[in-house]
């Protein structure tokens, strides 16, 4: 049976395309069949940090609509054979993405897929709700910032009413939490929340810290999801996030402040 | 930590504590459903309080709303306290 998962997080902007990305990548490099859709109709933009716009012929809504079947519109990725994309369209009709039409899709890529991985828009609107509504899973990224922290709640609200699993009263949605765009040295000096900050007011348990770094807005040039990129800090620590998401156990890094030099050399 | 920050942590905050101290609030009163009003609620409270003003004197805080949801059902919580001497 294929898992959904939605990257989902109500603020704008905090990493989810990113973190869908790398996340799917990273599901793929470990052998698992696994596609990654854009829900943000409109704004479509997963194309480009997976590098394959020029690729895009046919789009999420064009399946829906039957203007296209799904062997048309997805797109494999030329790096690694296990991973697909299925990119928004550009339509600005926001009704487009209906609800049938997405399960009949959905239901579909899960008879050949391991993984569907749903990058959702930002906000609480129909498209957010689309993207959340058939899912399994859920990672819900969160910058340690008030209101990132503050949307990520009401997205966990939305999670327990607002899905399938939540309305036919079954298993909830699974949650878990990925803090991104982490900084240990402003977090050290008392101006960032922490990551037992986070978790005291959030409750959900932890799948990964993604450090705040300048090698994704590289990877995102070049059109590479992170994950893909070696040497990478905010590389590794998506793939020990899906290394743990697979069941296995592997300490946090990224997660203390780099000692200055003159420390590490008096061993302080 | 410079040393410095030693005097200032018995002063004040820093901001990361603030900043979770006001999330745990929002996060709390969310949680016991209270960030989910429907938008006439202030208005019904205002109105309430109105009514109530024409026999009895009360404060600001005499009426407390609550929604409860169990399932599809919506029951309006009303507690509304009256003064000591409102009986005579
Ligand atoms: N760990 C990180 N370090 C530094 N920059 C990051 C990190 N994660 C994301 N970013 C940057 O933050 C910006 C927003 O990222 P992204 O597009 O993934 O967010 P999003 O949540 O999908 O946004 P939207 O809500 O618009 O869909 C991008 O410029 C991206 O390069
Ligand atoms: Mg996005």
């Amino acid at each position: 049976m294929a898992k959904i998962i939605v990257v989902t997080s109500g603020k704008g902007g905090v990493g989810k395309t990113t973190t869908a990305a790398s996340f799917a990548a990273g599901l793929a490099m470990r052998g698992h069949k696994t596609v990654v859709i854009d829900f943000d109709v409109g704004l479509r933009n997963l194309d480009l940090i997976m590098g394959c716009e020029r690729r895009v012929v046919f789009d999420f809504i064009n399946v829906i609509s039957g203007e296209a079947n799904l062997k048309q519109a997805l797109i494999r990725d030329k790096r690694h054979e296990n991973l697909y994309i299925l990119a928004a369209s550009q339509t600005r009709d926001k009704d487009a993405l209906n609800q049938e039409g997405v399960e009949r899709t959905l239901n579909k890529l899960a008879e050949d897929f391991d993984y569907i991985i749903c990058d959702s828009p930002a906000g609480i609107e129909t498209g957010a709700i689309m993207a959340m509504y058939y899912a399994d899973e859920a990672l819900v990224v969160t910058n340690p910032e008030v209101s990132s922290v503050r949307d990520s709640d009401r997205v966990l609200g939305m999670l327990s009413s607002k899905t399938k699993r939540a309305k036919e009263g079954g298993e909830p949605v699974k949650e878990h939490l990925v803090v991104t765009r982490y900084a240990p040295n402003r977090v050290g000096k008392g101006e960032m929340l922490s990551l037992d900050d986070i978790n005291d007011i959030l409750g959900i348990p932890l799948l990964g810290v993604i450090p705040e770094s300048e090698k994704v807005l590289n990877a995102s040039n070049s059109g590479m999801p992170v994950a893909m990129e070696e040497n990478a800090d905010a590389g590794q620590a998506y793939l020990d996030l899906v290394a743990r998401f697979l069941g296995e156990n592997r300490p946090m890094r990224f997660t203390e402040a780099k000692k200055k030099f003159l420390d590490r050399l008096m061993g302080r | 930590m410079g040393w410095l920050d030693v005097f200032r942590n018995n002063e004040k905050k820093t901001s990361a504590q603030m900043a979770k101290e006001r999330l745990q609030v929002v996060v709390a009163h969310r949680r016991t459903g209270g960030g989910d009003h429907p938008a006439y609620f202030p208005q019904l409270q205002q109105d309430l309080l109105a009514v109530l003003r024409k026999y009895v004197q009360v404060g600001d805080d005499a009426v407390q709303m609550e929604i409860e949801r169990e399932g599809d059902l919506e029951v309006l919580e009303l507690n509304i306290t009256l003064p000591e001497d409102a009986r005579h």
